[in-house]
Protein backbone atom coordinates (compact mmCIF):
# COMPACT_ATOMS: atom_id res chain seq x y z
CA UNK A 1 0.00 0.00 0.00
CA UNK A 2 3.15 2.69 0.85
CA UNK A 3 4.50 1.68 -2.17
CA UNK A 4 1.56 2.09 -4.32
CA UNK A 5 1.05 5.55 -2.14
CA UNK A 6 5.19 6.47 -3.63
CA UNK A 7 4.35 5.28 -6.84
CA UNK A 8 1.08 7.69 -7.24
CA UNK A 9 3.22 10.57 -5.66
CA UNK A 10 5.90 9.90 -8.32
CA UNK A 11 3.25 9.89 -11.22
CA UNK A 12 1.86 13.30 -10.10
CA UNK A 13 5.29 14.75 -10.17
CA UNK A 14 5.54 13.27 -13.58
CA UNK A 15 2.83 14.62 -14.75
CA UNK A 16 3.75 18.24 -13.30
CA UNK A 17 7.04 17.83 -15.22
CA UNK A 18 5.03 17.26 -18.33
CA UNK A 19 3.16 20.24 -17.67
CA UNK A 20 6.17 22.70 -16.29
CA UNK A 21 8.61 21.54 -19.50
CA UNK A 22 5.75 22.19 -22.02
CA UNK A 23 5.18 25.28 -21.15
CA UNK A 24 8.01 26.13 -19.80
CA UNK A 25 7.92 29.86 -21.55
CA UNK A 26 4.39 30.22 -21.45
CA UNK A 27 4.81 30.69 -17.45
CA UNK A 28 6.26 34.61 -17.04
CA UNK A 29 3.87 37.38 -18.69
CA UNK A 30 6.96 39.52 -18.92
CA UNK A 31 7.15 41.11 -22.18
CA UNK A 32 10.22 39.92 -24.25
CA UNK A 33 10.83 39.25 -28.05
CA UNK A 34 13.33 37.00 -29.25
CA UNK A 35 16.15 37.82 -31.40
CA UNK A 36 15.82 37.54 -35.26
CA UNK A 37 18.43 34.74 -35.51
CA UNK A 38 16.76 32.66 -32.75
CA UNK A 39 13.63 33.13 -34.39
CA UNK A 40 15.18 31.68 -37.63
CA UNK A 41 17.13 29.01 -35.96
CA UNK A 42 13.67 27.53 -34.33
CA UNK A 43 12.07 26.65 -37.56
CA UNK A 44 14.70 24.08 -37.68
CA UNK A 45 13.82 22.43 -34.39
CA UNK A 46 11.36 20.32 -35.09
CA UNK A 47 12.51 18.03 -38.23
CA UNK A 48 15.69 17.83 -35.82
CA UNK A 49 14.08 17.41 -32.87
CA UNK A 50 12.53 14.17 -34.67
CA UNK A 51 15.28 12.94 -36.25
CA UNK A 52 16.84 12.93 -33.43
CA UNK A 53 14.21 10.86 -31.60
CA UNK A 54 14.23 8.32 -34.40
CA UNK A 55 17.47 8.05 -35.87
CA UNK A 56 18.72 5.57 -33.07
CA UNK A 57 15.49 3.48 -32.71
CA UNK A 58 16.16 2.65 -36.59
CA UNK A 59 20.25 2.16 -36.59
CA UNK A 60 21.28 1.57 -33.28
CA UNK A 61 21.02 -2.18 -31.35
CA UNK A 62 21.98 -1.79 -27.31
CA UNK A 63 23.75 1.58 -27.52
CA UNK A 64 26.14 0.51 -30.30
CA UNK A 65 25.37 0.98 -34.28
CA UNK A 66 24.07 -1.67 -35.91
CA UNK A 67 26.36 -3.84 -37.63
CA UNK A 68 24.62 -6.69 -39.45
CA UNK A 69 22.13 -5.61 -42.53
CA UNK A 70 20.26 -8.32 -41.30
CA UNK A 71 17.47 -5.57 -39.10
CA UNK A 72 14.13 -5.33 -40.36
CA UNK A 73 14.25 -1.83 -39.08
CA UNK A 74 16.56 -0.70 -41.93
CA UNK A 75 14.26 -2.18 -44.66
CA UNK A 76 11.22 -0.51 -42.78
CA UNK A 77 12.29 2.65 -42.76
CA UNK A 78 13.95 2.99 -46.42
CA UNK A 79 10.46 1.36 -47.40
CA UNK A 80 8.61 3.61 -45.73
CA UNK A 81 10.77 6.85 -46.82
CA UNK A 82 10.42 5.94 -50.73
CA UNK A 83 6.12 5.63 -50.27
CA UNK A 84 6.43 9.14 -48.78
CA UNK A 85 8.96 10.18 -51.54
CA UNK A 86 6.40 9.04 -54.08
CA UNK A 87 3.04 9.35 -52.02
CA UNK A 88 3.50 11.84 -49.48
CA UNK A 89 1.37 10.08 -46.73
CA UNK A 90 2.17 9.41 -43.50
CA UNK A 91 -0.71 6.88 -43.13
CA UNK A 92 1.11 5.04 -46.12
CA UNK A 93 4.73 5.18 -44.90
CA UNK A 94 3.30 3.60 -41.47
CA UNK A 95 1.58 0.86 -43.39
CA UNK A 96 4.24 -0.12 -45.81
CA UNK A 97 6.92 -0.08 -43.08
CA UNK A 98 5.05 -2.32 -41.35
CA UNK A 99 4.53 -4.51 -44.15
CA UNK A 100 8.42 -4.57 -44.74
CA UNK A 101 9.12 -4.77 -41.16
CA UNK A 102 6.69 -7.94 -39.82
CA UNK A 103 7.40 -10.76 -42.31
CA UNK A 104 11.76 -9.64 -41.69
CA UNK A 105 11.52 -9.25 -37.86
CA UNK A 106 8.64 -12.21 -36.79
CA UNK A 107 9.58 -14.21 -39.85
CA UNK A 108 13.15 -14.49 -40.46
CA UNK A 109 14.13 -12.95 -36.90
CA UNK A 110 15.83 -9.94 -38.47
CA UNK B 1 -15.44 27.09 -25.99
CA UNK B 2 -18.20 26.06 -28.15
CA UNK B 3 -17.31 28.12 -30.73
CA UNK B 4 -13.86 25.74 -31.00
CA UNK B 5 -15.72 22.73 -31.86
CA UNK B 6 -17.40 24.30 -34.64
CA UNK B 7 -14.42 25.80 -35.96
CA UNK B 8 -13.60 24.26 -39.43
CA UNK B 9 -9.92 23.96 -38.17
CA UNK B 10 -11.32 22.09 -34.85
CA UNK B 11 -11.68 19.10 -37.39
CA UNK B 12 -8.50 19.31 -39.46
CA UNK B 13 -6.84 19.20 -36.15
CA UNK B 14 -8.53 15.82 -35.23
CA UNK B 15 -7.88 14.87 -39.04
CA UNK B 16 -4.15 15.71 -39.25
CA UNK B 17 -3.61 13.52 -35.58
CA UNK B 18 -5.75 10.68 -37.13
CA UNK B 19 -3.68 10.30 -40.28
CA UNK B 20 -0.61 9.22 -37.88
CA UNK B 21 -2.88 7.44 -34.88
CA UNK B 22 -2.34 4.38 -35.83
CA UNK B 23 1.37 4.59 -35.61
CA UNK B 24 1.21 6.02 -32.65
CA UNK B 25 -1.34 4.08 -31.41
CA UNK B 26 0.41 0.92 -31.82
CA UNK B 27 3.44 2.67 -29.68
CA UNK B 28 1.34 3.29 -27.26
CA UNK B 29 -0.23 0.00 -26.65
CA UNK B 30 3.11 -1.38 -26.14
CA UNK B 31 3.69 1.68 -23.61
CA UNK B 32 0.79 0.25 -21.84
CA UNK B 33 1.90 -3.58 -21.92
CA UNK B 34 5.34 -1.75 -20.19
CA UNK B 35 3.45 0.06 -17.64
CA UNK B 36 1.22 -3.37 -16.35
CA UNK B 37 3.88 -5.27 -16.61
CA UNK B 38 6.26 -3.03 -14.38
CA UNK B 39 3.65 -4.36 -10.90
CA UNK B 40 2.70 -1.24 -9.82
CA UNK B 41 -0.64 -1.04 -7.92
CA UNK B 42 -4.16 -0.72 -10.77
CA UNK B 43 -4.46 3.05 -9.36
CA UNK B 44 -1.01 3.94 -10.30
CA UNK B 45 -1.04 1.80 -13.11
CA UNK B 46 -4.14 3.60 -14.25
CA UNK B 47 -2.86 7.08 -13.38
CA UNK B 48 0.47 6.05 -15.31
CA UNK B 49 -1.63 5.48 -18.60
CA UNK B 50 -4.04 8.58 -18.58
CA UNK B 51 -2.35 11.60 -17.03
CA UNK B 52 1.61 11.64 -17.70
CA UNK B 53 1.30 11.65 -21.32
CA UNK B 54 4.67 12.01 -22.15
CA UNK B 55 5.72 8.37 -24.01
CA UNK B 56 9.34 8.85 -23.61
CA UNK B 57 9.32 10.09 -19.62
CA UNK B 58 6.89 6.89 -18.73
CA UNK B 59 9.48 4.79 -20.38
CA UNK B 60 12.19 6.07 -18.52
CA UNK B 61 10.97 6.50 -15.58
CA UNK B 62 8.90 2.78 -15.04
CA UNK B 63 12.42 0.81 -14.55
CA UNK B 64 13.24 3.25 -11.83
CA UNK B 65 10.01 2.81 -10.21
CA UNK B 66 10.64 -0.75 -10.49
CA UNK B 67 14.26 -0.56 -8.88
CA UNK B 68 12.43 1.94 -5.61
CA UNK B 69 14.94 4.90 -6.80
CA UNK B 70 14.39 8.30 -5.02
CA UNK B 71 11.65 10.10 -6.07
CA UNK B 72 13.48 13.14 -6.97
CA UNK B 73 15.86 10.52 -9.15
CA UNK B 74 12.79 9.95 -11.15
CA UNK B 75 11.14 13.28 -11.33
CA UNK B 76 15.09 14.52 -12.81
CA UNK B 77 14.85 11.95 -14.90
CA UNK B 78 11.04 12.85 -16.64
CA UNK B 79 12.30 16.82 -16.67
CA UNK B 80 15.58 16.01 -18.22
CA UNK B 81 13.78 13.82 -21.06
CA UNK B 82 11.09 16.77 -21.44
CA UNK B 83 13.58 19.36 -21.93
CA UNK B 84 12.98 19.25 -25.84
CA UNK B 85 9.70 20.59 -24.59
CA UNK B 86 11.13 23.48 -23.56
CA UNK B 87 12.41 24.23 -26.60
CA UNK B 88 9.29 23.78 -28.08
CA UNK B 89 7.85 26.06 -25.31
CA UNK B 90 10.45 28.86 -26.31
CA UNK B 91 8.77 28.59 -30.26
CA UNK B 92 5.47 28.22 -29.12
CA UNK B 93 5.42 31.00 -26.63
CA UNK B 94 3.97 33.92 -29.09
CA UNK B 95 1.09 31.64 -30.14
CA UNK B 96 -0.53 31.42 -26.66
CA UNK B 97 0.63 34.67 -24.48
CA UNK B 98 -3.14 36.22 -25.34
CA UNK B 99 -4.22 33.39 -23.32
CA UNK B 100 -4.59 33.17 -19.24
CA UNK B 101 -2.27 31.27 -17.19
CA UNK B 102 -4.71 28.21 -17.04
CA UNK B 103 -4.80 28.13 -20.47
CA UNK B 104 -1.54 28.42 -20.87
CA UNK B 105 -0.96 25.51 -19.34
CA UNK B 106 -3.76 23.41 -20.52
CA UNK B 107 -2.17 24.39 -24.34
CA UNK B 108 0.87 23.28 -22.99
CA UNK B 109 0.04 19.99 -21.54
CA UNK B 110 -1.07 18.58 -24.71
CA UNK B 111 1.64 19.89 -26.83
CA UNK B 112 3.73 16.58 -27.51
CA UNK B 113 6.83 16.11 -30.09
CA UNK B 114 2.97 15.24 -32.68
CA UNK B 115 1.28 18.43 -31.63
CA UNK B 116 4.02 20.92 -31.50
CA UNK B 117 4.89 19.89 -35.09
CA UNK B 118 1.60 19.89 -36.73
CA UNK B 119 0.36 23.12 -35.18
CA UNK B 120 4.16 24.68 -36.33
CA UNK B 121 3.69 23.14 -39.82
CA UNK B 122 -0.24 24.47 -39.96
CA UNK B 123 0.89 27.76 -38.55
CA UNK B 124 4.18 28.67 -39.47
CA UNK B 125 4.08 32.16 -38.12
CA UNK B 126 2.05 32.86 -35.06
CA UNK B 127 -1.46 34.96 -36.43
CA UNK B 128 -1.83 38.09 -34.88
CA UNK B 129 -5.77 38.66 -35.98
CA UNK B 130 -8.83 37.75 -34.19
CA UNK B 131 -9.81 35.07 -37.34
CA UNK B 132 -6.63 33.68 -37.78
CA UNK B 133 -6.25 33.32 -33.74
CA UNK B 134 -9.31 31.87 -33.44
CA UNK B 135 -8.26 29.10 -36.23
CA UNK B 136 -5.01 28.48 -34.54
CA UNK B 137 -6.84 27.51 -30.99
CA UNK B 138 -9.69 25.54 -32.31
CA UNK B 139 -6.70 23.87 -34.18
CA UNK B 140 -4.94 23.37 -31.55
CA UNK B 141 -7.99 22.02 -29.30
CA UNK B 142 -8.71 19.29 -31.73
CA UNK B 143 -4.80 18.32 -31.84
CA UNK B 144 -4.57 18.33 -28.11
CA UNK B 145 -8.26 15.81 -28.29
CA UNK B 146 -6.99 13.52 -30.94
CA UNK B 147 -3.31 13.23 -29.53
CA UNK B 148 -4.12 12.91 -25.53
CA UNK B 149 -7.19 11.02 -26.73
CA UNK B 150 -5.74 8.40 -28.96
CA UNK B 151 -2.67 8.14 -27.07
CA UNK B 152 -4.40 7.24 -23.74
CA UNK B 153 -6.79 4.90 -25.27
CA UNK B 154 -4.04 3.17 -27.14
CA UNK B 155 -2.40 3.18 -23.77
CA UNK B 156 -5.53 1.65 -21.84
CA UNK B 157 -5.46 -0.92 -24.37
CA UNK B 158 -1.66 -2.25 -23.83
CA UNK B 159 -2.74 -2.09 -20.00
CA UNK B 160 -5.80 -4.62 -20.69
CA UNK B 161 -3.59 -6.65 -23.03
CA UNK B 162 -1.11 -7.26 -20.65
CA UNK B 163 0.89 -10.26 -20.87
CA UNK B 164 -1.09 -11.33 -24.38
CA UNK B 165 1.47 -8.66 -26.81
CA UNK B 166 4.56 -10.25 -26.96
CA UNK B 167 7.13 -7.72 -26.64
CA UNK B 168 8.98 -9.73 -29.27
CA UNK B 169 7.08 -8.76 -32.14
CA UNK B 170 8.30 -4.88 -32.16
CA UNK B 171 4.87 -3.50 -32.92
CA UNK B 172 6.07 -0.28 -30.92
CA UNK B 173 8.16 0.31 -34.13
CA UNK B 174 5.27 1.48 -35.62
CA UNK B 175 5.37 4.77 -34.01
CA UNK B 176 8.75 5.34 -35.53
CA UNK B 177 7.66 4.95 -39.05
CA UNK B 178 4.64 7.48 -37.97
CA UNK B 179 7.23 9.96 -36.51
CA UNK B 180 9.68 9.44 -39.89
CA UNK B 181 6.80 10.06 -42.13
CA UNK B 182 6.39 13.11 -40.00
CA UNK B 183 9.54 14.17 -40.37
CA UNK B 184 9.66 13.70 -44.14
CA UNK B 185 6.51 15.55 -44.24
CA UNK B 186 8.93 18.50 -42.43
CA UNK B 187 11.65 18.21 -44.82
CA UNK B 188 10.26 21.24 -47.43
CA UNK B 189 14.08 22.99 -47.67
CA UNK B 190 17.40 22.25 -47.99
CA UNK B 191 18.68 23.26 -44.89
CA UNK B 192 15.79 21.40 -43.01
CA UNK B 193 17.62 18.32 -45.05
CA UNK B 194 20.87 19.54 -43.16
CA UNK B 195 18.96 19.93 -40.24
CA UNK B 196 17.78 16.52 -40.37
CA UNK B 197 21.06 14.90 -40.86
CA UNK B 198 22.49 16.51 -38.43
CA UNK B 199 20.59 15.93 -35.74
CA UNK B 200 19.89 12.14 -37.04
CA UNK B 201 23.90 11.76 -36.84
CA UNK B 202 24.46 13.75 -33.45
CA UNK B 203 21.72 11.77 -31.73
CA UNK B 204 23.20 8.54 -32.33
CA UNK B 205 27.46 9.95 -31.51
CA UNK B 206 25.92 11.55 -28.38
CA UNK B 207 23.52 8.34 -27.30
CA UNK B 208 26.13 7.59 -24.61
CA UNK B 209 24.74 10.63 -22.95
CA UNK B 210 22.41 10.08 -19.41
CA UNK B 211 18.66 10.85 -19.65
CA UNK B 212 18.48 11.53 -23.22
CA UNK B 213 20.34 14.42 -23.46
CA UNK B 214 21.47 13.26 -26.80
CA UNK B 215 18.56 14.52 -28.05
CA UNK B 216 18.80 17.98 -26.87
CA UNK B 217 22.18 18.44 -27.51
CA UNK B 218 21.20 16.94 -31.90
CA UNK B 219 18.55 19.88 -31.76
CA UNK B 220 21.31 22.36 -30.58
CA UNK B 221 23.96 20.78 -32.74
CA UNK B 222 21.18 21.00 -35.63
CA UNK B 223 19.88 24.69 -35.47
CA UNK B 224 23.51 26.05 -34.43
CA UNK B 225 24.58 24.11 -38.15
CA UNK B 226 22.03 25.61 -40.06
CA UNK B 227 22.23 28.93 -38.56
CA UNK B 228 25.89 29.02 -39.22
CA UNK B 229 24.80 27.70 -43.53
CA UNK B 230 22.35 30.75 -43.89
CA UNK B 231 24.69 33.35 -42.95
CA UNK B 232 28.00 32.29 -44.98
CA UNK B 233 25.45 31.72 -47.90
CA UNK B 234 22.85 34.98 -47.52
CA UNK B 235 20.43 34.77 -49.62
CA UNK B 236 21.02 31.39 -51.69
CA UNK B 237 19.00 29.20 -49.26
CA UNK B 238 17.74 32.16 -47.11
CA UNK B 239 14.68 31.09 -44.92
CA UNK B 240 12.38 28.31 -45.46
CA UNK B 241 8.89 28.46 -46.89
CA UNK B 242 6.52 26.24 -45.08
CA UNK B 243 3.50 25.26 -46.53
Amino acid sequence: MSDDFWAIVTILGMTAATVVTRSFFFLSEKPWTLPGWATRGLQYAPVAALAAVIAPEIVMTGGHLTDTWRDARLYAALAGLLWFHRRRGVLGTIVIGMAVYLPLHVGLGW
Amino acid sequence: MTALWRHPQFRAGLRDVAMVAPGLSAWGVMTGVAIVKSGMGTVAVLLMSTIVFAGSSQLAALPLIVSGAPIWVILATAFCVNLRFVVFSLHLRAYVMHQPLWRRLLSGYVMADLGYVLVTRRFPEPPTDPAGIAALEAYWAGNGLAGWGSWTAATLVGVALGNQVPLSWGLGFAGILALLGITASLISTRLRVVSALVAASAAVVAIALPLKLNILTAIVAAVVVCLLIEKTRPGRIGRAHPR
